[in-house]
């Protein structure tokens, strides 16, 4: 087998230093009805050659069609980014790719600068003191947010947007729910504004917003954390789509205590939505409170600069019961790419990144805001909008759609039945200007 | 009198101070934080009242008796590094309005700690 | 050097001129621009490279990192997963344009139930950690369902940390149980804490092999004692590489186990993430576990949300990526490779344990495993410390073993191999430690303890990180 470098004389040699004759007798401690039941019952193919299973898995790979072979307009909560070669190139370095958790300090300065660089990265982009070196996804580190709130302020009142992505809704109520925090999220209306700010008090823990939000809105949530300073609340600023943040506000300049974003966009590719990467960060106050690893500076014992995993009394393996949250693995080689694009994008590339996005998508939006067959929902945006269809149901449109090699969007269906008719729409630096014209024109032919 | 618990605390039964032994403090190695309670708080005897962490280890500070938070030693949280094992024994970590002495008694005095640590 | 002022202006990334246009971002609208230090391509290639150049790794260190399983990790899957028709493919487009993808998704279940014996598979948890919590809500949930959630879950001293932190978690209170003289649950121990409030335990946790590198022979007793007071067996399955292909977990008793894709299977750890941890469960568990789940009708595949199921645990289906290395891993080796795979990494264990159980103390005289634990017993009358061999070994050119871990053992080494080692690899490291506790034992301490010097910094100072802790740049 190619993976194994021992041969069977190696084996042999290897068995009279140890004293045995038989490899079995290694696995004596495992009883031997339970061996041999493990024999006579699994039932698998022999290994193939690395031939067979590229063979294999490329004709898995011709079962799906990519929004490389369309064009797509699918978002809501996974947006379609370029991301330079050299990313890609430098995480695919045996160094970054094949490396553990930086446990030893002195060989593993590659993975600890770049992770101290990318939490400065994403301090700065969340406008916030401090970030940590990743979560799980966007989801998640919502959820670890929230229980972090929950230990800070010690209250139990939990106020969610009803705008934030389902998903992360779902992800965070499953997550605290033996916390023992009073959740209250706000229900989904499309065509309203939610008001939020009346609903907290000085029971309310915390306050969740997203920003851009579900259905791409975004907003300065005027008013919101002047409310939550009032009432000791913290505000937690969450969202998918964090190139956002280079031409609107940032959570910070909303007020929020605490950031968390799904930073995976900005990372790679779709890949079907896995890998993730959950960005976070927050005040210096609460450093001690944060969720998941943290590297730090510091010198060595010559006074030479290095860097460290730090903060670990946090951390399961030290608190075991009462760790602030209960994770390990992280996202590593993801955060490794996102502070890899951001740079080579700098603060000058990330701002055009960003306007080139929001000006591909006001120019999908000029060509159908006056049409009669759709209606836009969204006053605001940055790179994603829904609309709203007249006399056909989303589930149609996009059935239709690919019909013309086109994936139209996300229907809200998916995740709220009773809307059939709303369509989710992304438009990224990916969409080319011509393939914009040519969906404005299916669009308005519906 | 200070009194010791089985935990490693001591209290001061004359003015409320509670610490840990100089004993326990070698064992976590060099103190880096120190997590201190708000003041006000009520305390019931065996309540884990603050936490004391080196690099690598983590050890909560139990109530030797019950009472309530009247202070606490702010300058613990600012300056761990100036204190080593030694003065540690000495170093304070909260003042406590003791509300009933006779909780004390099951406590051990310095010799019998000592004793019990070797 | 990226962090440099000067660097405030650069970028490696060329835009058109975007003509001017009535931006839609309302009173959303940024005033100040993101200031981000940026490098020209060519400054970046360079500043990464040689960065990469400061880690050991894998591919270029022995790496035997007890409890972590750090094996070579196949490059064709690295090429498989840029596949076109895998990258660029999207959680939420049409189930009918993702046939493939779910399909890849199904058969990597199939292949890990078959291999536990088990009749579900999750695969939605992001890492270990996760698997493991998402175990403890599904039997939670099962529990709920019954009317009882009951309140403790019983945790050996030895267990990862990630065990108790997923309980409490969870809303239980985990509770340790003693281990024995050899490292193992102590069965007497724990029948006389099943006989004081045996309503109130929800599950047991056990890591099997344990993390001090044996099997748990009485496990089928502990399985049963458990099942009969009511409550669920939980297998952490962190160490499964040592058994693949040679024992079922069904077979013993366990209800649940999670799997470290990125241990057991060869996917690449990538300097601590992203990794996977599928969770198998018993039939009764099944409508508990999470969604989405991967549903065949006969004709298609398609995502479903089962109403029992205790919720979610991401936003989206998998850790898509590290699952098709899964499966590429799987088909690799299959039945025939991976029973090698145990067979050999059980090997280089023993093998490592014998060579070097004259020179290190072992915690536990007899057979061990996947991974080999030795203690610092012997140490303090040579004058260093485990953490002192940990670091002459850098200097030899091996990743040091895990230190200090499991916590039951003081001074604790714990060595795994792997199975992706050759003899010859084996043999230097047995050499490298015997020359480090030679040069020791000869009045060379001063010179161990001042290692490693070949690596770009020396020990670090971590009291100093942790008193005043710098995060990032900007941190005064």
């Amino acid at each position: 087998m190619r993976f194994l470098p021992l041969q069977n004389d190696d084996r042999s040699l290897m068995m009279s230093d140890i004293g045995i004759k038989d490899v079995e007798e290694l696995f004596l401690d495992i009883p031997s009805d339970i061996r041999s039941k493990a024999i006579s019952s699994i039932d698998l193919p022999e290994g193939l050659s690395e031939l067979k299973v590229a063979n294999t898995l490329k004709s898995l790979s011709k079962q799906n069609i990519s929004c490389d072979d369309y064009n797509s307009y699918l978002g809501a909560g996974a947006n379609q980014h370029y991301i330079p070669a050299l990313v890609n190139y430098i995480i695919s370095r045996g160094e970054f790719l094949t490396s553990y958790t930086p446990y030893q300090p002195e060989v593993a300065q590659g993975t600890l600068q770049v992770l101290f660089e990318y939490q400065s990265q994403v301090a700065k982009i969340m406008g916030l003191d401090v970030a940590n070196a990743s979560l799980y996804d966007g989801a998640s580190a919502l959820a670890e947010s929230i229980a972090m709130a929950l230990r800070i302020n010690k209250k139990k009142k939990v106020i969610l947007s009803g705008n934030i992505h389902p998903y992360y809704l779902e992800t965070t109520t499953t997550f605290i729910k033996h916390l023992g925090a009073e959740i209250e999220i706000v229900p989904f209306n499309p065509y309203e504004e939610e008001d939020l700010i009346s609903k907290i008090d000085g029971n309310t823990c915390c306050v969740a917003v997203a920003n851009p939000d579900f259905l791409g809105r975004v907003s300065s949530f005027n008013g919101l954390s002047e409310k939550c300073k009032e009432n000791k609340a913290l505000l937690i600023v969450t969202g998918s789509e964090p190139l956002a943040l280079g031409l609107i506000k940032s959570p910070a300049e909303i007020g929020a205590d605490i950031a968390c974003y799904e930073g995976s966009g900005l990372c790679g590719k779709l890949n079907f939505g896995g890998p993730s990467l959950g960005l976070f960060a927050t005040k210096k106050e609460y450093m001690r409170q944060m969720p998941g690893r943290v590297v730090g500076k510091t010198c060595d014992k010559n006074g030479k600069e290095g860097y460290v995993l730090t903060l670990s009394t946090r951390e399961q393996h030290i608190r075991r019961d009462k760790a602030t949250s209960n994770i390990c693995s992280n996202a590593g080689l993801m955060a490794t790419a996102f502070s890899i694009h951001m740079a080579m994008l700098g603060g000058v590339g990330f701002k055009n990144l960003a306007k080139l996005n929001h000006s591909k998508a006001v120019a999908l939006y000029n060509g159908i805001k006056d049409a009669k067959n759709v209606k836009v929902l969204n006053k605001t945006f940055f790179n994603e909008f829904a609309i709203k269809l007249n006399g056909i149901k989303a589930d149609e449109l996009i059935e239709k759609m690919m019909e013309k090699k086109i994936f139209a969007g996300v229907t809200l269906n998916k995740f709220y039945k009773e809307h059939e008719d709303i369509l989710l729409i992304s438009v990224t630096e990916c969409n080319k200007s011509k393939d914009i014209a040519k969906f404005i024109t299916a669009l308005l032919e519906v | 009198m200070k009194k010791y618990t089985e935990t490693h605390e001591w209290i001061d039964l004359e003015n409320g101070h509670i610490g840990i032994s100089s004993y326990a403090i070698a064992q976590l190695g060099d103190v880096v934080f120190v997590d201190l309670p708000e003041v006000g708080k009520e305390i019931n005897k065996g309540d884990e009242i603050a936490v004391v962490e080196s690099v690598k280890a983590a050890s909560e500070i139990y109530a030797p008796v019950s009472g309530i938070i009247v202070e606490v030693n702010e300058t613990l949280k600012s300056a761990p590094a100036k204190l080593n094992p030694t003065n540690w024994e000495s170093a304070w970590f909260v003042k406590i309005e003791i509300k009933d002495k006779s909780e004390a008694d099951g406590l051990k005095n310095h010799e019998e700690y000592e004793a019990m640590v070797g | 050097m990226l962090i440099d002022e000067k660097n405030l202006n650069k970028t490696a990334v060329d835009f058109p001129d975007i003509p001017d246009f009535d931006s839609l971002l309302g009173d959303a609208r940024k005033e100040k621009d993101l200031e981000l230090f940026g490098l020209s391509e060519p400054e970046a290639m360079r500043h990464y490279t040689k960065l990469s150049n400061k880690n050991y790794s894998v591919d270029g260190n022995f790496y035997p990192l007890g409890s972590c399983t750090m094996k070579y990790n196949p490059r064709v899957s690295e090429e498989l997963v840029n596949l076109n028709g895998f990258a660029n493919i999207h959680p939420l487009q049409p189930e009918s344009t993702a046939q493939g993808a779910l399909k890849l998704l199904d058969l990597t279940a199939s292949y890990l139930k078959e291999l536990t014996g088990m009749d579900a598979c999750t695969l939605t948890p992001s890492a270990g950690a996760h698997g493991e919590l998402c175990a403890i809500f599904t039997i939670r949930k099962y529990l709920e369902s019954m009317g009882d959630a009951r309140e403790i879950v019983l945790i050996p001293k030895s267990a990862h940390g990630t065990n108790p932190a997923s309980c409490t978690l969870a809303g239980y209170k985990s509770e340790e149980i003693n281990t024995d003289e050899t490292g193992r649950i102590d069965l007497e121990g724990l029948k006389l804490r099943l006989q004081k409030n045996p309503e109130k335990i929800a599950a047991i946790m056990i890591t099997n092999p344990n993390t001090c590198g044996v099997f748990e022979k009485d496990i089928v007793e502990i399985a049963k004692l458990i099942h009969y007071i009511g409550g669920l067996v939980y297998m952490d399955g962190a160490n499964f590489n040592a058994f693949v292909g040679k024992m079922r977990p069904a077979d013993i008793g366990v209800d649940a186990m999670h799997i470290n894709v990125h241990k057991t299977f060869g996917t690449p750890h990538g300097g601590g993430g992203p990794g996977a941890g599928p969770v198998v469960f018993v039939k009764r568990l099944e409508p508990f576990m999470p969604n989405p789940r991967v549903v065949f009708d006969g004709e298609k595949y398609s995502l479903k949300d089962e109403e029992n199921a205790f919720g979610r645990l991401r936003t989206f289906n998998s850790q898509f990526s590290v699952i098709v290395k899964t499966f590429a891993y799987l088909i690799s080796c299959g039945l025939d490779g991976l029973r090698q795979v145990s067979e050999d990494a059980v090997l280089n264990a023993n093998y490592l344990r014998v060579k070097l159980k004259d020179t290190l103390h072992l915690a536990y005289d007899e057979n061990c495993m996947h991974e080999v634990l030795f203690d610092d017993s012997n140490l303090k009358e040579i004058g260093i410390t485990t953490l002192d061999i940990a670091k002459a070994l850098i200097d030899y050119g091996f990743h040091p073993m895990t230190v200090y871990f499991p916590l039951i053992v003081h001074g604790a080494m714990l060595i795994e191999p792997t199975e992706t080692e050759s003899k010859e690899t084996l043999d230097r490291f047995v050499d490298a430690i015997k020359e480090i506790i030679f040069k020791a034992k000869n009045g060379k301490t001063d010179e161990i303890m001042n290692t490693p010097i070949t690596t770009p910094v020396q020990r670090l100072d971590e009291t100093k990180a942790a008193r005043e802790p710098i995060l990032n740049c900007f941190c005064k």
